[in-house]
């Protein structure tokens, strides 16, 4: 009837799980109870649950991510002191078996339920508004995707609670994760939570490419998107060509697990390392897909706060571009080990090493960009050259790895773990939280406050190099990766101070919780009433913040790149613009994204634990659920002309302010004046 | 849908790229082509592993002793013919004559199942000669990518029949145009897959 379940699948004798689960049910009901007694339940359900608003769906990726940066980064410090602990003759206070599941358990969620959401939710939000449109090409999709990330989440957390986790590392390689080795339900909860959120994930990619090719403001050829949308676009043709690769893999995975197959089986012909290979196939190209939306961020931000156009933006596209292609001849740099021959890792090892090219070109087009401009040194200015220092010792080290005999020394050693921090963290993580400060004002209409903004990038700055420097020097000592204690005790005080680095870091994420409070507390002071804090070049700050649901009132024409700054320079904006007004569609909010998830948790729990008739009855419902929306016909709403008017008039006289008052001679490189001296007209 | 009001008109001369959004239609089936492209590569994930696997016999049967080229020959006329009445359902259903699309559809359907039929009773035969997915990893190979395969046309048939009621109840609406192209879309890529599966698993096996 329960298939596997029972009661012995709750770790009551493991006091430190408990004491987990504990907190996360006092804090759910304290939410949950904080909600009830303000009566916000409706609120939520008809403004954000059921909204396929991109803008609202944007955002809510972002608060998954964040929550789930939390439990991730709980693993982490978790291992970190460990091994700060586990020297010499201590074994620390994490059994193997315990630690094996956080060290897998850390890299699934920071890869697939943080970094990834974080992404995906910059993209959501900025993309329709830098392409001058309304919506995402599907926007009912778009909350099914984001839906069914969130039912990967909920699968995930639910395995600390019930069951256990894959102990098997983040990318689950057999034999170890077949069966025989692994006869639990570790495994399978990392194959069907990635599962879940692996088609959330496709459908994504799918709905954001079509966007980017089809649906873009009159006038906005491909060479005049802004640069954020061409790496954007670069990271979801590689989510439609590489994700179907995670998913045909993970299924073989599966029916080796559930139908006795022997694809990566040690027996009867079964092959370990096709997996290793075809798992690579996609996770080269993962990397890129969370990399490349960053740099789009990091190319707005540079040229933004700089005052000028991007430097090089052809150049620019074509190594978003190329970066786009040979990501996918590269996987095989991640086991040079695996004996391939000489030919084969030399193919590979330099194929590595010419990517960092079009990356250095990047490299120098922002340092290009900064150089003659009056940069302006706010929050995402400081991530952005905090990125451009550690991203560029991270890359380094990437390339010397790529060294197939170097690699052999350095292969599954802390050095690769300092490695892919080093470009993560400074990359993807600096990227995204350069991108909520630079896009937060857009989104809520109070900018964040910038003193503890500056703090936060401090504590992750210091942080990381404490946290992460002496890993590659212990790696170098031969210090291997998921190691749960060492006999060692002379790594040990390298690795209090990596230890340390952590904290410094959780300074950094209490900061970031701190910052968030403050600015609520103080948005009326911080409001953003022009709709441009930051005298910005695109698309996105020519409409008020929050934007209204349309986005744009009346869809701008664009005649060449930084639409918006041309605007501002010929003084074709109009605030209050003059219409003529037509009526709008928007999509009407439904809630089939938050059933379908509800009933693929469901079919993911059940197949989990083996419960057939469960697994059958969450199947159908899905389909239930889908095939009832699929007969609605009425999926749109109008708002009439008469009402767009009314709103352009009420929010005209704000956004009156940045537009008129920029004369022309702030446009000359080197002179753009600060956003205080432009919103307050005196020039 | 909602993004495109008005600006079409006048553009003839305005390269593609230039007029703004595209209409609901197009952007559909653009974006249902992406979904195609992707499911392709999945697919060719299966066709890899296949290739590895092929000779992973474990020392039982091989492809060559198992296969029945005539029968499959059948099989893949039924899902190649079932392709035409297709098209000429879809080019009923642009003219709104429902009774012709109705019949093109219905031989579509019939085709569908005699191709799964003749794709089961294979699957059947063998599994009770003992070749069944667990015996070697190139049974596995096999079962996995040609059942993935009759996996989608089940689904293809399920959605066909969706699709049909769909006419029946709701007629030609453009929302129920644009998944019915997108259907016969699906049909004919699940006609290219096989040619695939065709070409590399059976003629292949020598």
């Amino acid at each position: 009837m329960l298939g596997r379940l029972s009661w012995s699948a709750v770790p009551f004798d493991q006091p430190i799980v408990m004491g987990t689960c504990g907190t996360i049910v006092v804090v759910l009901l304290a939410l949950g109870t904080l909600i009830t007694v303000k009566g916000w339940w409706s609120y939520l359900w008809r403004e954000w649950i059921t909204s396929v608003d991109h803008k609202r769906i944007g955002v809510m990726y972002m608060v998954l991510g964040l929550v789930m940066l939390l439990r991730g980064f709980a693993d982490a410090i978790m291992m970190r002191t460990q091994l700060a602990l586990a020297a010499g003759q201590a074994a620390g206070y994490l059994p193997p078996e315990h630690y094996n599941q956080i060290f897998s358990a850390h890299g699934t969620i920071m890869i697939f339920f943080v970094a990834m959401p974080f992404v995906i939710g910059l993209m959501n939000f900025a993309l329709p508004l830098q392409l001058g449109v309304r919506d995402v090409a599907f926007p009912v999709l778009n909350s099914v995707s984001f839906w069914l990330t969130t039912s990967g989440v909920l699968l995930v957390n639910l395995s600390l609670f019930v069951g256990e986790f894959a102990r098997t590392g983040w990318l689950a390689y057999p034999p170890l994760s077949e069966l025989a080795y692994s006869p639990g339900v570790g495994v399978d909860y990392y194959l069907w939570s990635l599962q879940l959120s692996g088609i959330g994930t496709l459908l994504s990619g799918i709905n954001l490419t079509t966007t980017i090719l089809k649906l873009r403001a009159p006038g906005m050829g491909y060479l005049r998107m802004p640069i954020f949308c061409w790496t954007s676009l670069a990271s979801n043709l590689l989510i439609v060509a590489a994700f179907p690769v995670l998913t045909a893999t993970f299924a073989m995975l599966l029916l080796d697990r559930y139908a006795d197959f022997h694809f990566f089986t040690n027996e009867l012909g079964g092959n370990p390392m096709m997996y290793i290979n075809l798992i690579w196939i996609w996770g080269h190209p993962e990397v890129y897909i969370l990399m490349l939306p960053v740099f789009g961020v990091f190319s707005e931000v540079v040229a933004t706060f700089s005052g000028k156009p991007l430097f090089g933006y052809r150049s620019m596209v074509a190594a978003t571009m190329a970066i786009c292609v040979l990501s996918f001849i590269v996987w095989l740099h991640h086991f040079f080990t695996m004996g391939g021959g000489g030919d084969v890792n030399g193919f590979f090892g330099i194929a590595t090493m010419i990517i960092a090219v079009p990356t250095g070109v990047k490299v120098f087009n922002w340092m290009f960009t900064m150089y003659g401009g009056r940069v302006r040194f706010t929050v995402p200015v400081y991530w952005t050259l905090g990125f451009i220092v550690t991203f560029v010792i991270g890359g380094m080290t990437g390339v010397l790895m790529a060294i197939p005999p170097a690699d052999f020394v350095l292969h599954n050693s802390l050095f690769l773990i300092a490695h892919f921090h080093n470009v993560a963290i400074g990359g993807v993580v600096f990227g995204v939280m350069a991108g909520i400060s630079y896009w937060f004002p857009k989104a809520f209409g109070f900018t964040l406050n910038e003193r503890l903004g500056k703090a936060v990038f401090w504590c992750w700055f210091v942080g990381f190099f404490l946290a992460f420097m002496p890993l590659y020097a212990l790696g170098l000592m031969g210090a291997t990766r998921r190691m749960q204690h060492y006999p060692n005790t002379h790594w040990q005080p390298l690795m209090l101070v990596a230890l340390a680095g952590a904290v410094v870091i959780l300074i950094g994420i209490v900061l970031t919780v701190a910052q968030i409070a403050v600015s609520i507390r103080d948005r009326r002071a911080n409001r953003d009433t022009t709709g441009d804090p930051w005298n910005g070049r695109t698309l996105e700050w020519s409409i008020p913040s929050p934007p209204p649901a349309w986005n744009f009132s009346v869809l701008p024409s664009v005649e060449q790149t930084d639409a918006y700054w041309e605007m501002k320079k010929t003084g074709a904006v109009r605030r209050p613009l003059p219409g003529p007004f037509v009526a709008v569609h928007v999509p009407r909010n439904t809630p089939v994204g938050i059933f379908i998830a509800f009933f693929a948790v469901i079919l993911g729990f059940a197949l989990i634990w083996r419960i057939e008739w469960l697994a059958a009855l969450g199947l159908l419902g899905a389909i239930a659920v889908a095939l009832r929306e699929s007969w609605k016909t009425d999926r749109e709403e109008l708002i009439p002309a008469r009402e767009v008017a009314a709103y352009e008039r009420s929010h005209a006289p704000e956004s009156a302010l940045a537009t008129t008052a920029v004369s022309e001679a702030s446009f000359e490189v080197g002179h753009t004046p600060s956003v205080r001296v432009a919103a307050g007209g005196g020039s | 849908m909602s993004a495109g009001e008005g600006v079409l008109q006048g553009l003839s001369g305005v390269p593609l790229a230039l007029r703004g959004p595209a209409p609901a239609r197009v952007v559909a089936g653009f974006g249902f082509w992406l979904f195609l492209l992707s499911d392709i590569i999945m697919f060719a994930g299966l066709f890899a592993a296949y290739a590895v696997l092929s000779g992973a016999t474990a020392g039982g049967p091989t492809g060559p002793e198992l296969f029945e080229k005539p029968r499959v020959f059948l099989e893949t006329l039924c899902l190649l013919a079932s392709s035409v009445t297709c098209g000429f359902g879809t080019i009923a259903m642009f003219r709104a004559n429902a009774r012709a699309m109705y019949l093109w559809m219905g031989m579509t359907f019939l085709l569908g199942v005699c191709f799964l039929t003749i794709e089961g009773r294979e699957f059947a035969s063998m599994v009770a000669a003992g070749a069944g997915p667990s015996h070697s990893a190139f049974l596995s190979a096999f079962f996995a990518l040609v059942g993935t395969h009759g996996l989608h046309v089940s689904m293809g048939l399920i959605w066909l029949i969706v699709m049909m009621l769909q006419v029946a109840t709701l007629g030609f609406q453009p929302m129920v145009i644009r998944r019915l192209y997108c259907f016969g879309l699906f049909w004919h890529a699940l006609d290219i897959v096989w040619i695939g599966v065709f070409t590399i698993v059976y003629l292949g096996a020598r």
